[in-house]
């Protein structure tokens, strides 16, 4: 096992995750965005689940020296809320809200072979590559 | 409040996968399983590229393996125009680039970790994205 099939599987996992939850439906998300209205829940669940195993692992692996398959752990070094999170956070949630994608389940639904996804996916990968030129 | 479409069992096993494909990519190669941070970095760093790749493609073989070994049919729907759809990846993806991360990498990861930023960004764009399809209702 090394660590490039470690991250297939995983993805594998994640993307069989968002599909066996429906999160890869951009309209069921926007369901659960629609506190307002008629309102799906589901996501909470999902985030929920999600949680139930990442808390836990994070809280007991505290004390671990490095990872299975590599030397270390790499893990955010900004510690601070700053502007840039509230704003960076901000916009992403008022694309998000637009469509009901975010970017996990935006890859996802590549496999559903429509051409809806293929355009937002494009596009989020610009906004990515416009942020890192503009150096925001 | 009306509830409609409440699916608690299927989303709760969903995101118990979700949790587990972050547990493997943490102990095992000692990342956080960030999707805005992993496929912005296949196209602007050179670091751990093949891995980044690989995570990639396994998110879209997924949906193909739950449509063969599971049910094949899928829900999957976007009603939106193409000039709202590049807008709205536009700002998603310089948003996530710009704010550190996303619902994976904010939402279940780092609120696992208890990390305050992650818990910021989280409510953040969770009320953004409400106060979006607030406002597109009444617009409509």
């Amino acid at each position: 096992m090394n660590t490039k099939l470690a991250s297939g599987i995983a993805g594998i996992i994640f993307g069989l995750g968002l599909t066996v939850s429906g999160m890869i439906n951009p309209e069921k998300v926007l369901g659960f965005l629609n506190i307002f209205g008629a309102w799906d829940p589901s996501l909470i669940l999902v985030m929920g689940g999600a949680l139930l195993v990442t808390t836990p692992m994070f809280f007991l692996s505290k004390n671990k020296q490095k990872p299975m398959l590599c030397e270390t752990f790499s893990l955010p070094t900004l510690t601070k809320v700053d502007s840039k999170l509230i704003l960076g956070a901000s916009i992403f949630g008022i694309g998000w809200g637009l469509i009901g994608l975010c970017p996990g389940p935006a890859i996802a639904s590549l496999a559903m072979l429509n051409t809806h996804s293929l355009i937002f996916v494009g596009s989020m990968i610009a906004g990515f590559v416009i942020q890192k030129i503009l150096n925001f | 409040m009306e509830i409609v479409n409440f699916t608690p069992l299927s989303a709760f096993i969903g995101g118990l996968l979700i949790g587990y494909s972050a547990l493997i990519f943490y102990l095992l190669n000692g990342r956080i399983a960030g999707i805005s941070g992993i496929l912005s970095n296949i196209f602007l760093s050179k670091t751990n590229w093949v891995d980044n790749v690989l995570f990639t493609i396994g998110i879209i073989i997924g949906p193909f393996l739950y449509k063969i070994f599971i049910n094949n049919e899928v829900k999957f729907s976007i009603s939106t125009s193409v000039d709202t759809l590049i807008i709205a990846g536009l700002l998603v993806g310089f948003g996530t680039k710009l704010g550190g991360g996303c619902t994976s990498g904010h939402g279940v990861c780092g609120i696992g970790r208890l990390s305050p930023r992650s818990i910021v960004a989280t409510l953040v764009f969770m009320l953004t994205a409400i106060l979006t399809v607030f406002v597109k209702g009444l617009v409509s």
